[in-house]
């Protein structure tokens, strides 16, 4: 190598400084927080739920603030907190799932048909209720994964199919409550209560609650997790460490379909009947939840926690603006400032990586 | 000596354009081979050739002798060549030790990893640690920090800890310094330097001159597909190596034979 003018020696020379050093010189109490809600992106709605339940408390009272009231909150959100559970699945992939609220109406009409058209014992018409499902959400990722189709097509045409085909299997006739006590009692399995005190808690709402535990569990703990969230956060990057990308999207679609059916046999508990006219907006409150929970659209951020506490805020505001006389449009316009609200903080966490 | 790795007469296609062509290529045990070349050289499809990214139309390569044949990242990992990518291939919001085991994770031993597939995360991290702690990336108080809050040499670091973690064979650097500033470059040249001295053998592609004559043993230079020579960067340079590079020089005959 020829003489030089070795301009890099002045950077070795004086390189006393470790090269791997995560001081964090950002002070203040701002940043610290910023820094807080990057590593808990749970912390927003509960902060939010928490200050809902006092502020409401404060308002009302005894009324509000009972078991009975309390625990009515959670039968409320039951069916959106399990389908939005699915749904963080699918916005954790960076994806998102329109027909949602189709596939759980479905399941449940072919769990009510099948038992009460064809005869079948209740535990197998669920099964193939569960199945329908699987297989409908198992397309979805197929079609998302293998034919690199943009999830909101997939799923925007996926729920139009679903639902007619739901109208046209069901004929548009609803199984009556009565019919279904008196025949096939599993099927309102979920609305089976046990009540402390003045709680009344459903086996759907301990469902829900379960559900989400468990799916915090496997996102955080499993290796099929930590890949949910690499494949939302950079599919490429995922690909090249070695992370199966279509298999993951694809088992997680599939997933969501199955929790989608659950949400289909819980709805049949929650409403008593069958009915095929139901569970219209489960698609939009999902993804409400889902994102005044904290979960980022753009995928691979946020916890299914948060998705449980944005579907109780959603639960929380209804009851209580109800309890307190207000026009029911007020709860859609306050929903509609957090959801707005949520992705601005949201936006605001991503800068922490500046 | 024999080479670790090696092509032979490597082809690959793109429509009409040929971006590799009858291309030949060696690695011997404990060097450093810089690839260098211009602009759509095919240096690129050379290396994602060796890494299994690109599959040759013709042409094969072996590894320690043995012929191999990738058809994914996945199986160029597994048989020991780990690549560093430009991209860094890491998952922004996720953190150094989850970065680290992405695709390669560890479940708990019993009852907990076998049934709940219950990751090792201790052990993992406490792995990441060491191994950055090995490559001098010392200090580091939260292995659980997210990659996004690095600065591009510490990412650089992780990514090429990484390749060193589980490189057994050979490590692919895929312009390491290209992003980085004069202080971190350095870092990373002595990181490369710290790799080799593993007995690691590495191939580095860079457009950097000064960091190519620096580190590296041998030089490939690349041009229209193919190898045009091999130089010894003592006894050549890096004006020379341009003219190759661009054409402005042919080498001669002695030179291409020593390739």
């Amino acid at each position: 190598m020829p003489a030089q003018d070795n301009y890099e020696a002045a950077a070795s020379a004086r390189g006393t400084e470790k090269f791997a050093e995560f001081s964090d010189d950002r002070k203040g109490i701002v940043s610290r927080f910023q820094n807080q809600l990057h590593a808990t992106p749970a912390l927003v709605p509960l902060i939010v739920l928490v200050a809902a339940l006092v502020v409401f408390g404060l308002l009302l009272g005894s009324k509000f603030f009972s078991p009975f009231a309390l625990t009515l909150i959670l039968q409320q959100v039951q069916i959106v907190g399990i389908v939005a559970a699915a749904q963080s699945l699918v916005i954790l992939t960076a994806g998102i799932d329109l027909s949602v609220g189709a596939i759980m109406v479905l399941s449940s009409v072919v769990m009510g048909t099948f038992t009460f058209r064809y005869g079948l014992p209740a535990p197998v018409s669920i099964v193939c209720g569960i199945g329908v499902g699987a297989a409908i959400g198992a397309l979805n990722g197929w079609l998302v994964a293998r034919m690199k189709l943009p999830p909101f097509i997939v799923t925007l045409g996926m729920w139009q199919i679903v639902l007619a085909t739901n109208f046209l299997y069901s004929a548009n006739e609803t199984i009556r409550a009565q019919d279904i006590e008196a025949e096939a009692p599993l099927l309102q399995f979920f609305a089976t209560k046990i009540s402390v005190g003045g709680a009344i808690f459903t086996y759907g709402v301990i469902f829900m609650v379960l559900l989400v535990v468990v799916l915090a569990y496997v996102l955080r703990q499993t290796a099929w997790g930590r890949h949910v969230y690499a494949v939302g956060d950079d599919p490429e990057a995922a690909e090249l460490s070695g992370v199966n990308v279509k298999g993951t999207l694809i088992s997680v679609y599939m997933l969501a379909g199955i929790i989608c059916a659950f949400a289909g046999w819980a709805l049949i508990g929650r409403i008593g009947s069958v009915s095929p006219t139901s569970g219209q907006l489960a698609n939009i409150e999902s993804i409400t939840a889902v994102v005044i929970g904290g979960i980022s659209l753009f995928g691979g951020r946020g916890s299914i926690m948060g998705t449980l506490f944005g579907a109780l805020i959603v639960g929380v505001f209804t009851l209580g603006l109800r309890l307190l006389g207000a026009d029911a449009q007020w709860t859609y316009l306050l929903i509609g400032v957090l959801i707005i609200a949520a992705v601005a903080v949201d936006q605001w966490i991503r800068k922490v990586a500046a | 000596m024999e080479p670790i790795l090696k092509a032979r007469n490597l082809t690959k296609r793109y429509g009409k354009v040929v971006a590799l062509d009858q291309c030949d290529f060696e690695l011997y045990p404990g060097e450093i081979l810089a690839v260098i070349g211009d602009n759509g050289a095919g240096k690129s499809t050379l290396i994602k050739a060796l890494s299994g990214a690109v599959n040759a139309d013709a042409g094969e390569v072996t590894l320690e002798g043995q012929k191999v044949n990738f058809s994914s990242p996945n199986d160029a990992r597994n048989a020991g060549i780990e690549t560093v990518y430009q991209t860094l291939a890491m998952s922004p919001a996720l953190s150094i030790a989850d970065n680290m085991f992405m695709g390669r994770e560890i479940r708990k031993s019993g009852f907990m990893g076998k049934f709940m597939r219950q990751l090792d995360r201790k052990k993992m991290e406490d792995f990441a640690r060491d191994k950055l702690a090995e490559l001098g990336l010392m200090t580091i108080q939260n292995i659980n920090q997210a990659v996004e809050t690095l600065s591009g040499g510490q990412r650089q670091g992780v990514a090429v800890a990484r390749a060193a973690a589980f490189g057994s064979k050979v490590i692919i650097l895929d312009e390491p310094t290209a992003a980085l500033g004069v202080k971190e470059s350095r870092r990373v040249l002595e990181l490369i330097q710290d790799v080799r001295s593993r007995g690691i053998p590495i191939i580095l592609i860079s457009h950097n001159m000064p960091h190519v004559f620096e580190v590296a043993d041998r030089i490939h230079v690349h041009r229209l597909g193919k190898r045009l020579c091999v130089i010894d960067p003592k006894a050549y340079s890096m004006s020379d190596a341009v003219a190759f590079m661009t054409g402005a020089k042919e080498p001669s005959q002695k030179e291409i034979e020593a390739a």
